[in-house]
């Protein structure tokens, strides 16, 4: 059994950045403990088999260290929540707990 | 052409015919791609509001007549216009249009406008093809079923009680109910060919790298694909080839050749496979697939060898680990590129009111703006992905990986390629799954290997269940850059069917909403 508790999904969810509810928690402890029960089946598999991250065959994709066009600041902006002075602005991000 | 359109549901006959059909006469001015386009809109109109089909986030008719009336000025000046220009096609919401929302299905990005446009429909618009809208899917293309959208939940053509498959349920559904001819899926574990197997249409995930994906919003970024959805497998085959290729924007994009598909696909119409060697997965019956799916296989597979082939039984014993691989990784990887969705440079933001840190309005943003199964999916991605369990998860799942494609490249030494049902049921009803995450799962059981191997594999319909009447989809799967090996099994397949008696209509009975509903 994985034994995902409600306790590890708080801790969880404070690291993937999610505030979510009590009783989401319930739900998410239920649920989040069967699937990695289910998919614990691969821990089966010898630990002699090497890793496959990918599968294209190719590291170090480089362009050439050139001057291209950027998108205008006024677009990249665009989308934004919230922007000031022609840059994002945020929320407070000094004196936070963690 | 409108007034008798309108009284048939939209229900033109520009609306059921194929893609290079279409491309054909548009090209030979027997119809200009306005009035095509006009029709698609109609039919859109007619069936797609509420209580319908609901394949479409977002439609552009404006754009997409004005890009529809360039292509006739193309075509009357004379200059060459490419083989689908003036075909309108519909876009999955989860690849970038700077003329349209991008919204991936997700209140994070709800009303968003991407500054770019993605390569793929780049390259739609340059060549001459009609962008009519954006569908929907399963939220971040995460599900089986569009029922994770949170714009509602697309209906299946065949029956409007169930699903559509997912997550590419929206493209799917529009080319089943005629609303377009071809539309851009994208496929992580399956969401291109599921959702084409249970609408009874053609969807091909391209091997991993030879489309690019440079504007498609990142999933699981090791097994995501574009690929085409289409009507008949040589349709497929012509978008294939107008979205492929090599772009120095994606980093794994391949750089080399893309394979034959188009010429693949017109030589396999003419119905021979002779010496090609077709092995059935033996994995992929038995326990939790359904009577009348496996049915459909087997004929399926019987024509097959009557059109020439040498069938064999092949074993992929590793393929029993591929689900719970994929149910690590690409939640692993989700979990990281879901990061980016962080409320300060675009998407939404809440909370912001002067009082609180960037980390408490990040924290309340993604948990308003994400549904449940994203979140499932980024706490079970951060857990496999945590010290303590890096190991015994994740680092399995890697190896699992190997073993998945061992047993691929084992079986075609011996095989051209391999067979199996796209899917081990038909569609199910909506709600059926959606409190159940692992039977849910279970919809991608077939295709998973294919994206973690990044092989090629395409879904072809093959006739309806005889249990309950919808459509089921046969599997082909090739190796890795020889995608033109399933589409001239496919289109062979296909031809063969097209000629039996019991072919089926191609687009199923749909009334228009109003009067109906």
């Amino acid at each position: 059994m994985s034994d995902i508790t409600r306790d590890d999904v708080a801790h969880l969810a404070r690291l993937a950045r999610l505030a979510v509810t009590d009783d989401e928690l319930d739900t998410f402890s239920r649920q989040i403990d069967a699937i990695v029960d289910t998919v614990s089946a691969v821990g089966d598999i010898p630990d002699d088999i090497p890793p496959t991250a990918q599968v294209v065959p190719r590291t170090n994709v480089l362009r050439p260290d050139t001057t291209e066009p950027s998108l205008p600041r006024e677009t990249a902006l665009a989308g934004a929540p919230a922007a000031e002075e022609g840059r994002f602005r945020v929320p407070r991000i000094l004196g936070e707990e963690l | 052409m409108s007034e008798a359109s309108a009284a048939t549901g939209g229900q033109s006959e520009l609306i059921s015919l194929d893609a290079g059909e279409l491309a054909r006469r548009i090209h030979a001015r027997e119809v200009s791609s306005v009035e095509v386009t006009r029709a698609h809109l109609e039919r859109i109109e007619a069936v797609d509001g509420p209580g319908g089909v609901h394949a479409f986030l977002h439609v552009d008719a404006e754009g997409a007549l004005a890009a529809a009336e360039a292509v006739d000025r193309a075509v009357a000046e004379g200059g060459p216009v490419s083989p689908l220009a003036g075909v309108p096609v519909a876009v999955k919401d989860n690849m970038t249009t700077t003329d349209m929302p991008t919204t991936c299905a997700s209140a994070i990005l709800d009303g968003w406008r991407p500054p770019y446009d993605a390569t793929v429909v780049a390259r739609l618009r340059a060549a001459g093809l009609i962008p009519l809208g954006k569908t929907n899917l399963d939220e971040f293309a995460m599900g089986s079923s569009t029922e994770n959208s949170a714009f509602g939940t697309t209906r299946n053509p065949w029956d409007l009680a169930r699903i559509p498959g997912g997550s590419g349920g929206g493209s799917s559904a529009a080319v089943a109910a005629g609303e377009a001819p071809l539309a851009l899926g994208s496929d992580t574990g399956g969401s291109i060919r599921q959702p084409g197997a249970v609408t009874g249409t053609v969807g091909v995930k391209p091997t991993y790298g030879t489309v690019s994906r440079y504007g498609l919003v990142a999933f699981s970024s090791s097994l995501d694909q574009i690929g085409p959805c289409a009507r008949s497998v040589l349709d497929a085959a012509l978008l294939h080839e107008v979205i492929g290729g090599h772009d120095p924007r994606d980093q794994t994009s391949v750089d080399g050749p893309l394979p034959p598909v188009v010429e693949a696909a017109l030589a396999g119409a003419r119905g021979d496979l002779a010496g090609v060697r077709v092995g059935i997965v033996t994995q992929f019956s038995g326990e939790g697939y359904q009577p009348g799916v496996l049915a459909a296989f087997t004929d399926a597979v019987r024509v097959l060898g009557e059109l020439g082939a040498d069938v064999v039984e092949v074993s992929c014993p590793s393929f029993s680990y591929a689900l719970p691989a994929y149910y690590l990784i690409a939640p692993s990887e989700a979990s990281s590129n879901l990061a980016r969705f962080d409320a300060m440079r675009y998407g939404l933001r809440v909370g912001d009111d002067g009082s609180q840190s960037t980390d408490e309005v990040m924290s309340q943003t993604r948990e308003k703006g994400f549904g449940a199964e994203v979140k499932r999916r980024i706490m079970i991605g951060t857990h496999a992905l945590s010290a303590g369990s890096y190991d015994a998860l994740y680092g399995k799942a890697l190896k699992a990986r190997t073993l998945i494609v061992r047993d691929f490249t084992a079986a075609f030494e011996t095989c051209d390629v391999l067979v199996s049902p796209t899917t081990p049921t038909t569609a199910f009803p909506i709600g059926e799954r959606t409190d159940d995450p692992l039977a849910m799962y279970l919809a991608d059981l077939c295709t998973i290997p294919s994206n973690l191997a990044g092989n090629a594999a395409l879904s072809v319909p093959c006739g309806l269940a005889a249990d309950d009447q919808l459509p089921v989809g046969m599997q082909i799967m090739a190796p890795a850059l020889a995608d033109d090996r399933a589409y001239r099994v496919a289109a062979a397949y296909e031809t063969a069917r097209a000629s039996a008696s019991d072919a089926g209509p191609r687009i199923p009975e749909l009334r228009a909403l109003e009067g109906s509903r």
